[in-house]
């Protein structure tokens, strides 16, 4: 009796389980890996998406297709820009404002919706708000440019300055999300340790450079980690604005995949091109996640591990 | 009618989503009993707006007062869901008993799934009531698979003020002559053309009938079978279009611009900020939604012809749509159809402006001067050819829109816009 009881006991608890896991699961596997899975099958077939399963085996075709196309190789280098804009002007802005919201100053909460409000918007309404904003020929952007005598640009419509318009929608509606991350960040610092700074004479920079800024890196770390994911899937407000055009010079890898799998129907090439996508993430995830976030992991898994 | 089908990207992501995620309950499949006498049939057209909504009830409630045993469920949806409900349906093999259809490769692509019924023998002399021009997207290896309910066709839309003030005082009739009216426009502080550099599909009207120009129909007929896109014709189309792109005579902004949204090609030309455009018979109720629009000012010419070209400057291209019948219809289906396209009847849907006559001398049934031109034009045409991304496969249709795009904005030379169309017709 006495050996029965715990076992029966530990295989209610695990029925327990299983049953409160099994929708999740359910859900996850259908809607999550399945899909996954057959993008990976889909893509080393030929296939229009059409009557069933791929049948048109082709191997690796759609791979060396996807990697000699100019198109996808301008995709990876205008991630790349995006990538680097984000972190080198985007996050600081971010890190600025949130210093600065977190200072006594009158109205700051309100300052804080503020700026948070553009990250509660829709893709979709942003980027119509800016298409009008920034339209060459009566956009508010240019009407105000013609009053420090500024030459009306182009901005969507141009090859040359496509990219930083979508960078400036970007930063308009990403900072306040970082912002929010970094604020929360700020104040999870003790006051003792800013205090004790000032105490033994430390300036406003250098309380911020030596105590602040380091213990906000687990913030920052996963503040750029969220911008850099974000920067390899951006779709949305690319594909309402300009389309990827003109002539692909704002594409990104999304827009690529969306192109050829739902207008012209090639899907299993445009399943290689997720494939790819896939593993850029993945890679960068893992070694992220390896060795510039191992530190923060460390603090909470090792300790756990030790306590069990 | 043409913008939303072409409308945002957004609308047909939605839609696709919605269409995906829609009940099929009230698919087509249920209503095959004929032999009963009673008999359902079920009518999916794009027919949700006024005046076509209007009309298509009563036509509907005549034709059930004259065949008391056939009902005709009509089922309307918005173009772009229409077209996703229908490929949803398409792919799990079934097909309505009467469908909208625009011919060309989708229609081909059914037919070959085999659900599509052939009409060549159920229509007899009533085919011989239609116009060539018409009837062309729907016939197939000589079998036709859908009857014509509505064509249109693509040429220059103009402003007469705009010429008037650059002194022009005749619509060009040859390419050379409308190259110096484009220069003479230019120099008079208008800007001559607007084009929606963003939506790629009015540009393409450009190649494709520079092509029909130089080449003949033959040249695109024989390219879309051979899938061979380099020859001479379309290659010499890419350098026109390219050397008319160098003379700067598109709106300022233009390759970030729409067809139908604020400041977008119809709005420009609507508002008169440029001299032209070319577009199909949608044009002038775009231009009065989109701006202001022009009233009498608006004026019609055909693409003009290229001096040694094979083509002949009455040769048109466009599109409409017509209706197809599911393979497993019951024959009341075709009656329906007939009844839609008889004379009288079609006549009344041409009168309320929302369709353009498909059938021979119908001409005289148009109200609005515009669309009575391009229905003079289209009578009077010669050849039809149907719009390029619908009549080849989806892959090569785009391939033409994006390669033309860039040939516009200067980043592919015409060769390479012919040996990347080439190509990706070859990988179909």
């Amino acid at each position: 009796m006495k050996t029965t009881r715990p076992r029966s006991l530990r295989l209610r608890g695990f029925t327990t389980i299983l049953l409160f896991l099994l929708p999740a699961l359910v859900l996850f596997f259908g809607l999550v890996v399945a899909p996954i899975l057959l993008a990976f099958y889909a893509s080393v077939f030929k296939w229009n998406g059409m009557r069933g399963l791929p049948t048109d085996f082709v191997g690796m075709a759609n791979f060396t297709r996807v990697l000699a196309d100019e198109v996808f190789l301008g995709d990876l280098w205008r991630g790349l820009l995006l990538i680097i804009l984000s972190v080198a002007i985007q996050l600081p802005l971010s890190l600025g404002i949130a210093m600065l919201l977190n200072q006594k100053i009158h109205g700051r909460a309100f300052f804080r919706l503020l700026f948070f409000a553009p990250y509660v918007l829709s893709e979709a309404i942003t980027a119509v708000l800016f298409m009008m904003i920034l339209s060459p020929t009566d956009g508010l952007a240019n009407y105000i440019l013609g009053w420090f005598g500024v030459d009306p640009l182009d901005w969507f419509a141009d090859p040359s300055t496509v990219m930083m318009s979508v960078f400036i929608v970007m930063t308009w509606k990403y900072f306040g999300f970082h912002m929010i991350l970094y604020i929360a960040g700020r104040q999870g610092i003790p006051r003792e340790l800013t205090e004790a700074a000032q105490i033994d004479g430390a300036t406003g920079w250098k309380t911020f450079r030596y105590v602040t800024l380091p213990l906000l890196g687990p913030t920052i770390r996963i503040s750029v980690f969220l911008s850099v994911i974000g920067a390899i899937q951006l779709f949305d407000l690319v594909w309402i604005i300009t389309g990827g055009g003109p002539s692909h010079s704002s594409e990104t890898m999304a827009v690529t995949m969306f192109q050829f799998g739902f207008k012209r129907f090639q899907v299993g090439y445009a399943s290689a091109i997720s494939v790819v996508m896939f593993f850029i993430s993945l890679v960068f995830a893992l070694f992220y996640q390896r060795y510039v976030m191992r530190r923060d992991l460390e603090g909470a898994s090792t300790v756990l591990r030790d306590q069990r | 009618m043409k913008l939303s089908r072409r409308g945002a990207a957004l609308l047909a992501a939605s839609a696709l989503v919605l269409g995906g995620c829609g009940s099929t309950g009230n698919d087509a499949g249920e209503s095959k009993s004929s032999a009963g006498g009673k008999v359902t049939v079920e009518f999916w057209n794009i027919w949700t707006t006024d005046p076509l909504k209007s009309y298509g009830a009563q036509a509907i409630k005549d034709f059930q007062a004259k065949h008391p045993n056939i009902t005709i469920k009509s089922v309307p949806y918005e173009n772009e869901a229409f077209k996703a409900k229908l490929t949803t349906l398409t792919q799990s093999g079934k097909a309505p008993d009467i469908f909208q259809t625009w011919g060309g490769g989708v229609l081909g692509q059914q037919v070959d799934a085999g659900l599509v019924k052939d009409l060549s023998a159920d229509t007899g002399d009533w085919i011989g009531t239609f116009t060539d021009a018409a009837l062309s997207a729907y016939q197939v290896e000589g079998k036709t698979y859908a009857i014509p309910d509505d064509i249109g066709m693509v040429g220059f839309w103009y402003n007469k003020a705009l010429f008037k003030k650059a002194g022009i005082a005749e619509p060009p009739g040859t390419w050379s002559e409308f190259v110096d009216d484009v220069k003479k426009l230019k120099a008079a502080g208008v800007t001559p053309i607007a084009l929606a550099g963003k939506d790629k599909w009015p540009g393409h009207y450009y190649w494709a009938y520079l092509s029909m120009r130089i080449g003949g129909l033959d040249a695109l007929k024989q390219a879309g079978e051979s899938k061979d896109f380099t020859g001479p014709a379309f290659v010499e189309a890419g350098q026109k279009l390219k050397e008319l792109a160098a003379l700067q005579p598109f709106q300022k902004g233009y390759l970030g611009a729409t067809y139908g949204d604020p400041g977008g090609q119809a709005a420009t030309m609507g508002d008169g900020k440029a001299a032209m455009e070319l577009m199909g018979q949608w044009a002038p109720a775009v231009q009065n939604d989109a701006g202001k629009g022009l009233g009498d000012d608006l004026g019609f010419f055909p693409f003009p012809a290229v001096d040694g070209g094979k083509g002949a400057v009455t040769d048109a291209f466009g599109g409409g749509g017509g209706f197809a019948i599911g393979s497993e219809a019951p024959p009341e289906a075709i009656e329906f159809l007939k009844f839609l396209t008889e004379s009288t009847e079609h006549r009344k849907a041409v009168a309320t402006g929302g369709l353009l006559p498909v059938l021979k001398g119908e001409e005289d049934a148009v109200t609005d001067p515009n669309l009575s031109v391009v229905a003079k034009n289209l009578a009077g045409a010669t050849g039809f050819q149907l719009y390029l991304d619908q009549a080849y496969p989806p892959a090569v249709g785009q391939e033409v829109n994006d390669s033309v795009a860039q040939l516009i904005a200067g980043t592919k030379t015409p060769e390479q816009v012919a040996q990347a169309i080439t190509e990706t017709a070859k990988s179909e």
